[in-house]
């Protein structure tokens, strides 16, 4: 069993890469620079699927392939042409099919409401090609004489499993019904080979022969697909019906001897060594064969992901070890002008350089992703029946798998909120006067050590005063609270919050942005919203480069080593008493350039009792964030700078508020890591602050 | 992982002994992984008193927790001659802070008898049954009321 789900699981995998290539050459086609290659591009892909897919018996996913290549295979022979309806078609049978694979993934029945008027619009390309056979029913009754004639042609197949063909797990069950779906069958079986005594029978001998005859079929290129794969390992015959019995051996006109033996001699006799001319003739047709399929196929390797893992953690390991190194050999308090220490430079490039290459193992680029998220949101504004053109800019931009893997989900919901309540209907855009069309815009991009995801509609934008009055009515603010604009668009992000005025079936299923928002933050990430009134709404989720390893300087409060990731920190400050102001009773500003900037105290926000250093003594790092543009955080000192290995807390503690993970110091101690974020927005941990000093009453919440 | 304290079954079972909060108590070996003296920890903010901090072991984080606390009686003021049992249940480990671990105790599953039923508090919440060894008496520890994610559901 285990074997057998293993082996899907790669189906599965290639059936992504495959529906990659299908999207890509559909977006050729309908971008009109597309050739008969690419064509042949999209129809091998659907093949393929459809051929792996009857291996498992997914019928579903089988039947619409079969319907789907069909149309590409009259497409591919000039018999249709590319018009605009065609490929609108063409497009939403990619759609389906990725989605059966998805379906047959998650062993779901397929969405036969989605599923079917799809198969009836291919259908309907096919039109009389696929009428044949039921004519003939009509036809049969009036004209016995003429059947065979009157008939658009006909074959008849023959195939003897070989041994081979037992051994590889073939079943000719299922290449009968493959057949049996060409045209209307009719098969027999030879069972004259069969030993009769039951102790001669051997299970993988192929004692039996089938013979199929099926008619309504105008050439004998879909059986060659059905018998694609196992023709080398059966004997098998294909005559036309009108033809007679004489059998043409597949295997050997699947072989044209490549380089004629005649060919070598002649030239041997003229040229002395033999060597040198045995060797030309011989790359000639090997290439051939690989130029054409050569287009797309960059060498991938598959591994085990288990496999990488284990490499990376051994690499954090190695950065840890490095840093531990360091830490000893100054502590050996060795001459300065020691060769040790260029050494020690040398081994902390390597580590980095190996750390990097390692990550770039993991690192996918968002394409899939992109490309899945574009399906999702022409299927949002089929079902909105808005008009939506969806955009894609920097699908190159590469993340950790993790990352993308983890990411659909929210994307999903975002890309359907967008389409369902940010762009408006075609009458009300016309109404506003912007174009019908509306515009989705889903961009990645690499920014100094993060990756920024960005959803951009050209909607209506946010409606601040229905989302104020809605967050009342819900009671997660006070009807009297004054919120800032931008306060007010985070109101989004709220558990408990939906906007939709009524439940659709797209998105507004309860659960809302804070779900996002939640996956978001798990990832290390964060999510910010911009809103324009009357032009639309900007989503941008910031993530971190790589989960494993980040760039941290090392501070201490109150006693514990910690560290804050680089990116985060603007820039560090020891304030001068001067630069220092009071705001309120405890509250303090710090004036830099010009500018006020609050400074939140970093042992307070965690629970810390309060330093008896002041404010001048200690280090501010200035940072920005999401909620609010720039803060201090106060810290008692600072002192290095270094790579640092993430260790996750959340599998066997859970998540810390104002904390995203712990790393291993050179001492072999545990420093955690501050999410500059979670400290900044201070009031989320406020309440809390309250209850902690007080060990009673944790206690009593604990036990 | 076996099952624990699966009564049905006669089978052999073995349990750690430990004392905390000056009471025996016992944990199925198959869930201990390692048993180790006291180091000291990094401090978690906004932590509920019973945990502790984490501690390094051989690369992983692990949470600490002061079994002791946890199950309501007194804190334990850690020092050099307390121990730490590394547990893990569904894939979390955990290390538990206790005062002393004593042995090995092989009983047929059948000898785990149920918790008596009384009033209920933090103790007898986290405890799957009771087992007689000679006159004394020592209660098994249901792990996963111990999670520190339960904890957070909980809270």
């Amino acid at each position: 069993m285990a074997q057998e789900s293993s082996i899907l699981d790669t189906f599965f995998e290639e059936c992504e890469d495959l529906i990659v290539a299908l999207t890509e050459g559909l977006e050729e086609m309908r971008d009109g620079n597309a050739d008969d290659e690419t064509v042949n591009a999209v129809f091998r892909a659907v093949h393929s699927i459809k051929g792996a897919a009857g291996a498992f018996a997914l019928d579903e996913l089988v039947g619409f392939a079969h319907k789907f290549e069909t149309v590409l295979d009259e497409l591919r022979s000039h018999k249709l042409t590319a018009d605009d309806g065609l490929l609108r078609t063409l497009q939403r049978a990619g759609d389906i099919l990725a989605d059966l694979v998805d379906d047959a993934r998650d062993q779901r029945p397929a969405n036969r409401d989605v599923v079917d008027p799809v198969l009836a619009e291919l259908q309907g390309f096919l039109g009389p090609e696929e009428e044949a056979p039921a004519e003939e029913f009509v036809f049969e009754a009036l004209s016995l004489g003429f059947d065979d004639d009157d008939d658009e042609g006909g074959y008849i197949v023959s195939f003897t499993p070989g041994a081979e063909f037992y051994a590889t797990g073939n079943d000719p069950a299922l290449i009968i019904s493959a057949l049996k779906e060409l045209g209307k069958a009719s098969v027999t079986v030879d069972t004259t080979g069969l030993p009769t005594e039951f102790a001669d029978f051997q299970w993988d001998k192929g004692y039996l022969t089938w013979t199929v005859e099926i008619t309504g079929l105008m050439t004998d290129l879909p059986i060659h697909e059905v018998f694609q794969f196992v023709d080398d390992i059966c004997a098998l015959s294909i005559t036309p019906l009108d033809a007679g019995p004489p059998a043409i051996d597949l295997p050997d006109i699947a072989e044209p001897d490549p380089t004629s033996p005649a060919r070598p001699e002649p030239i041997a006799a003229v040229a002395p060594p033999p060597e040198a001319i045995e060797a030309t003739p011989a790359p000639a047709p090997k290439k051939e064969e690989t130029e054409r399929p050569a287009k797309k196929a960059a060498s991938t390797l598959r591994v085990d992901p288990e496999r990488v893992d284990r490499l990376i953690n051994a690499v954090g390991e190695l950065i840890i070890n490095q840093s531990v190194i360091s830490q000893r050999l100054q502590e050996a308090a060795l001459p300065n002008s020691s060769e040790i220490f260029a050494d020690l430079d040398d081994y902390k490039l390597l580590a980095r350089e190996i750390q990097e290459g390692v990550m770039a193992i993991r690192a996918q680029p968002v394409k899939p992703l992109f490309q899945r998220m574009m399906r999702i949101a022409r299927e949002a504004s089929d079902a909105t029946g808005k008009d939506v053109e969806v955009v894609t800019e920097g699908e190159a931009t590469e993340v950790d798998k993790t990352v993308v893997e983890r990411l659909a989900d929210p994307l999903t919901h975002m890309i359907r909120n967008a389409i369902d309540h940010g762009i408006e209907t075609p009458e009300k855009r016309v109404a506003a006067g912007k174009s019908r069309q509306g515009k989705l815009r889903l961009s990645a991009s690499q920014r100094a050590g993060s990756i920024v995801i960005e959803i951009a509609d050209d909607g209506a934008g946010l409606n601040r005063l229905r989302i104020r009055d809605i967050a009342i009515e819900k009671g997660l603010i006070a009807s009297d609270a004054v919120l800032t604009d931008q306060e007010i668009d985070h109101l989004l992000f709220a558990p408990g919050f939906s906007t939709a005025a009524e439940v659709t079936n797209l998105s507004g299923r309860g659960v809302g942005m804070d779900v996002v928002k939640t996956a978001i933050t798990a990832l290390g990430g964060r999510i910010a919203i911009s809103t324009v009134p009357g032009e639309g709404t900007t989503f941008s989720i910031t993530l971190p480069l790589t989960l494993a390893v980040m760039d941290g300087m090392i501070i201490t409060v109150g006693g514990q080593t910690m560290v804050v990731p680089i990116s985060s920190i603007l820039e560090t400050v020891r304030p001068s008493p001067g630069d220092l102001s009071k705001l309120g009773l405890k509250s303090e500003l710090l004036r830099i350039r010009g500018e006020y900037v609050p400074i939140i105290d970093l042992a307070e926000q965690l629970g810390q009792p309060p330093s008896d250093k002041t404010m001048a003594e200690r280090v501010l790092l200035l940072i920005q964030t999401e909620a609010i543009a720039q803060c201090a955080i106060a810290v008692d000192d600072i002192f290095d700078q270094r790579q640092v290995v993430v260790k996750s807390m959340h599998n066997n503690y859970g998540d810390i508020e104002g904390v995203s993970g712990a790393t291993i110091l050179g001492d072999g101690k545990i420093a955690l890591i501050i999410d500059p974020d979670a400290i900044a927005s201070g009031p989320a941990v406020a309440p809390q602050l309250t209850q902690l000093p007080e060990g009673d009453l944790s206690h009593a919440r604990a036990s | 992982m076996p099952e624990q304290a699966d009564t049905t079954q006669n089978k052999k079972l073995e349990f750690v002994t430990l004392v905390a909060g000056g009471q025996n108590f016992c944990i199925e070996i198959t869930q201990i992984r390692e048993i180790r003296r006291w180091t000291p920890v990094t401090i978690l903010p906004h932590s509920p008193d019973h945990v502790l901090g984490v501690i390094n072991l051989r690369g992983a984080v692990i949470p600490i927790i002061d079994l002791a606390a946890k199950l309501g009686f007194e804190k334990i003021t850690p020092t050099e001659r307390h121990v730490i049992i590394i547990t893990a249940i569904d894939e979390m480990i955990i290390g538990l802070l206790v005062e002393s671990v004593s042995e090995i105790l092989g009983v047929n599953s059948d000898m785990v008898r149920e918790t008596p039923r009384g009033p209920e508090d933090a103790t007898t919440r986290a405890i799957l049954g009771v087992i007689a060894v000679d006159d004394e008496m020592t209660k098994v520890i249901n792990l996963s009321t111990l999670m520190p994610k339960q904890d957070q559901v909980a809270a």
